[in-house]
């Protein structure tokens, strides 16, 4: 039977009754007294050089309390970016300055020329029109190799070339994979393209800046992923604004995806334009806006080659790939290429040798930086294809292939510099197999086929590397922070917890889920902990929510303060049971004495460290709470299987998704109503990816696909309901829950199955079609079938 | 700017709106009443859907003025005054059909608008239904199975929790 509380139960999502009846607190939603608005006028051209700005026009009409340009930005720090990559050659990667507003170039279309701050938004909107800017328009660099082409146009002056860093992994390896390529005996070679996303959270992203005169504390209001990265990258390399002195609020956030990360020039300028004017600004995007303004993700062109010996063994990767960075550096945007996706080339495969080559590549496109599961989708999907694409080429089960190639002893240490803790890749398969029902496939293919209609049964696995990151790990390769976190566990008199954590929720559920976990450990109900989170007034410090790593890091950091709190009242209830501390035992809310009948309810321990009359003062402090912060010892290593049925109409090149399956092992799981929730998210993006997302740019550098209307996100009807399952669990070693994270698993695992079985089902027709690129859109499809 | 009277959930509001005001931003700028949300500005995602008069509107295709004197539904008037959620809420919150929540309110309120028209629809039915409601969180499965639910039919065949 299901439990009904604690981990391993799914209680209902507390957080629901407010986003249901209307009543949740978006960022939008929140209004300052006094408030003014800002709009930002973006460039409209890819690549330009600005002559003049004229704003006389534009300041003089009504409303309008300052028009922004470059000019008032002299002085301020830049954007900066939180990851150095070092390059192949032991060089650092080139770096461009990134200001809050255009200095003398826009560099892409959406670029910020000009903020104009006003009573109104619709004032704003109105005196921006009004501003004259003279651009000379220079030639824009868009396709990756052709800005690496010698004489191709820089995007930035100042740096020697438009390659940000040629990367290679691990560098001392290549001889020896060239050598393993050279004695192969089948090589399979793939090229690919992982196609541009746009995350498009719900949510556009806003911000609002306050400041008050009489305090000297700016307040800045925003939606984050990490409001205490935010805090720290804005107050220490933007504005100067120590940390006591500012604080971020990152409410409700409606979605995330990893683009909600970074640090926005927005952010900065709302902060610094509030301070400037002495009255709060704020800024709200549009989904246009957004488009042209939030990081973009993936972009990148790879070759992978896969050699495998006369036993179909794996011995040798070798990879290709240039990797977009758009016109300036993101937050973390170096890393996604490198040290997200290269050390997860080895997939759940006991490959030897293993070599990776990345050249980032500045282009006059918007920044490129992580989305949902970042670098590891881009190294799954190339594996993942190439292992089929072998298999079809040696005649081979595809899955026959990957089990007999699997890792099966653990830990493993694989040749790109990671450790995998836990695994069961064929335990995820069979699980697999048994949801996905292979052995019916075939009578289904030929119910298709009946109606004209192609059918393609697609498989593969994934890994991931998540519960990011091990600090003294990522600062070796270029982390400009470290990635612990932390929690501060309070206690108040009568017994109720509030618990103040660096994570960010913004639709994971952590108000539900982190109570399940604390509440057991003391055996009280989840109703007497609360869950505080997104201002950094409130938790000490906290790297926020990414890469998977809430219940893996953030959980850890709750568990270590609320042990803390248990040795605590542990010591007060052996006081007040005139015993032994030794011999305490907390069970289901109540502190006893080993072997005797004498017990204390934590309620009136908890009590008693508030109304201390009774209390070892001579040994303990009154006052009940405690702060951990966590640093992981390594990466969790969630795995999974993944299945997908397509059906392929021969006259129009449709493709229809008919089932999808998922058997994924995330270790320990605390809400399984939520893990499956965070499963079918993570699907449905990564079924978006594969048949309808692109964020297209013609050669100018215009993005075509810059609204609803033209970028094709999945619909209810795009997709079917699936099938997942987590029974396949080997927990974590190296954190105390034994948990590994299942934010990105959805998006990294979903899309190699969509075109495997599109390919598959194309091969099914006799068409000779080994790959095609995402998004497998009719006309590609029907290309490919009509070459 | 000229004022604008409605009834909103019930009860006479008013305020002024300028002739380019939305709707949308009048309910939520001008009347406080954030629960209909934005998501996009070309009439896709459907965040903001509220009904008018009965009928489901997305309320960023239509001017404040337009609905001068209208009875407009919106998601703060779903549940009952003590707070009980409706049927169609609760079934959201017991089969996890909401993650962030942002496109809830507008989830909800399409959603009642298919079930007063067709109570007992097929999973094809409201998948197409919600061809205008975009939502980025929960990849449509739990959304869909607590629509279905909430019409009373049995889900429990439906995989996952």
């Amino acid at each position: 039977m299901p439990k009904d509380h604690g981990i391993g139960a799914s209680p209902k999502r507390r957080e629901d009754v407010r986003f249901l009846s209307g009543t949740g607190n978006y960022t939008d939603d929140i209004n300052v007294s006094g408030q003014a608005y800002v709009h930002f006028l973006r460039s409209d051209v890819a690549h330009g050089r600005i002559t003049s700005i004229n704003t006389e026009a534009a300041a003089a009409m009504p409303g309008v309390l300052k028009i922004f340009t470059g000019a008032d930005f002299e002085g301020v720090g830049g954007i900066p970016c939180g990851w150095q990559v070092t390059d192949r050659h032991g060089e650092p990667m080139q770096e461009p300055a990134h200001p809050v507003l255009a200095q003398g170039k826009v560099r892409y279309v959406g670029d910020q020329i000009a903020a104009v701050v006003a009573e109104t938004l619709e004032q704003a909107r109105d005196a921006a029109e009004a501003i004259e800017v003279d651009l000379e328009e220079l030639p824009a660099v868009v396709d990756m190799k052709a800005a690496l082409a010698d004489g191709a146009t820089k995007v930035h002056d100042d740096l020697t070339s438009n390659l940000c860093y040629d990367w290679g992994f691990v560098e001392e390896n290549k001889p020896a994979v060239d050598a393993a390529f050279e004695a192969a005996a089948h090589v399979t070679t793939l090229e690919l393209r992982n196609n541009r996303l746009v995350a498009n959270p719900m949510e556009p992203r806003v911000a609002i800046g306050d400041f008050n005169r009489g305090t000297g504390d700016s307040t800045l209001y925003t939606t984050s992923q990490n409001p205490h990265v935010i805090r720290l990258l804005m107050g220490a390399f933007v504005l100067g604004i120590p940390e006591h002195k500012l604080r971020v609020v990152a409410p409700d956030v409606g979605g995330g995806f990893g683009t909600k990360i970074f640090h926005y020039a927005e952010e900065a300028f709302c902060t610094f334009a509030a301070k400037a004017l002495n009255r709060a600004v704020k800024w709200t995007s549009t989904r246009s806006e957004a488009f042209i303004s939030d990081a973009h993700g993936r972009d990148h062109v790879t070759k992978i080659e896969l050699a495998l010996d006369a036993e179909n063994n794996f011995t040798a990767i070798r990879t290709d790939t240039h990797a977009n960075m758009g016109a300036y550096l993101s937050t973390f945007a170096p890393s996604v290429p490198t040290w997200l996706h290269g050390t997860l080339m080895a997939g759940n495969y006991k490959t030897p040798l293993i070599y990776v080559n990345v050249k980032a590549v500045f282009t006059n496109t918007v920044p490129v930086d992580a989305y949902r599961g970042a670098g590891r989708p881009e190294a799954t999907y190339q594996l993942e294809r190439v292992i089929d694409k072998a298999a079809r080429e040696l005649g081979v089960d595809p899955i026959a292939l990957r089990r007999q190639n699997f890792i099966t002893e653990f830990p493993y240490a694989t040749p790109v510099a990671v450790e995998y803790d836990t695994g069961d890749y064929h335990g995820t398969m069979d699980a697999l197999e048994k949801i996905a029902d292979f052995s019916g496939f075939e009578a289904r293919r030929k119910e298709s086929e009946a109606r004209g209609k192609l059918r393609g049964l697609g498989v593969n696995c994934y890994i991931e590397a998540c519960g990011i990151a091990p600090s003294n790990l990522v600062g070796q390769l270029g982390a400009r922070a470290g990635l612990y976190e932390s929690a501060t566990v309070r206690v108040n008199a009568t017994g109720g917890l509030v618990v103040m954590t660096g994570s960010h929720s913004h639709g994971q559920g952590h108000e539900t889920s982190f109570p399940q976990v604390i509440a057991e450990m003391i055996g009280i109900d989840e109703s007497m902990v609360e869950i505080e989170h997104g201002d950094t007034d409130k938790a000490p410090m906290g790297m926020g929510t990414y890469g998977s790593r809430s219940l893996a890091v953030g959980g850890s950091a709750m568990v270590r303060a609320t042990e803390k709190i248990i040795a605590k009242t542990k010591k007060i209830a052996a006081h007040l049971l005139e015993a032994a501390e030794a011999d305490i035992e907390l069970k289901d809310g109540t502190f006893s004495v080993a072997g005797t009948d004498k017990s204390v309810a934590w309620g009136d321990v908890t009590l008693a460290a508030y109304v201390p009359h009774n209390y070892p003062l001579e040994d303990i402090e009154p006052g009940l709470e405690e702060t951990a912060f966590y640093d992981p010892a390594n990466f969790t290593y969630p795995s999974g299987a993944y299945a997908c049925e397509v059906e392929v109409d021969p006259e129009t090149g449709k493709v229809t998704i008919e089932a999808f399956s998922a058997a994924d092992d995330f270790g320990n799981v605390v809400n399984p109503m939520i893990v499956d929730g965070q499963v079918h998210g993570g699907i449905g993006q990564g079924i978006g990816q594969a048949l309808l997302e692109n964020a297209a740019y013609d050669e100018n550098g215009q993005l075509l696909s810059a609204s609803y209307m033209d970028y094709a996100m999945p619909r209810a009807s795009d997709v079917p309901f699936y099938s997942v399952d987590h029974s396949s669990q080997t927990p974590c070693t190296h954190n105390p829950l034994g948990v590994k994270g299942c934010g990105e698993a959805g998006a990294i695992g979903s899309p190699p199955a969509v075109v495997n079985a599109v390919v598959d089902a194309l091969q099914s027709g006799g068409h000779k079609v080994d790959h095609v690129d995402m998004p497998v859109s009719p006309s590609r499809v029907w290309a490919a079938m009509n070459a | 700017m000229s004022q604008v009277t409605m009834t909103v959930n019930g009860k006479q509001m008013s305020g002024d709106a300028e002739g380019r005001t939305l709707l949308s931003q009048f309910l939520r700028e001008t009347l406080g009443l954030t629960g209909t949300h934005v998501g996009c500005d070309t009439s896709q995602c459907g965040a903001c859907v509220v009904h008018v008069d009965g009928v489901a509107v997305k309320s960023c295709t239509m001017l404040a003025m337009e609905a001068d004197g209208a009875d407009v539904s919106t998601i703060e008037g779903q549940a009952a005054a003590d707070g009980t959620l409706n049927a169609l809420q609760q079934a959201f919150q017991d089969h996890h059909g909401l993650q962030c929540g942002f496109c809830t309110p507008g989830m909800i309120m399409s959603a009642a608008d298919l079930l007063k028209a067709n109570p007992k629809p097929t999973e094809a039915e409201v998948r197409h239904h919600l061809e205008g409601n975009i939502c980025r969180c929960t990849g449509y499965h739990n959304i869909v199975k607590a629509i279905m639910a909430a019409s009373g039919q049995d889900v429990s065949s439906i995989a996952a929790e």
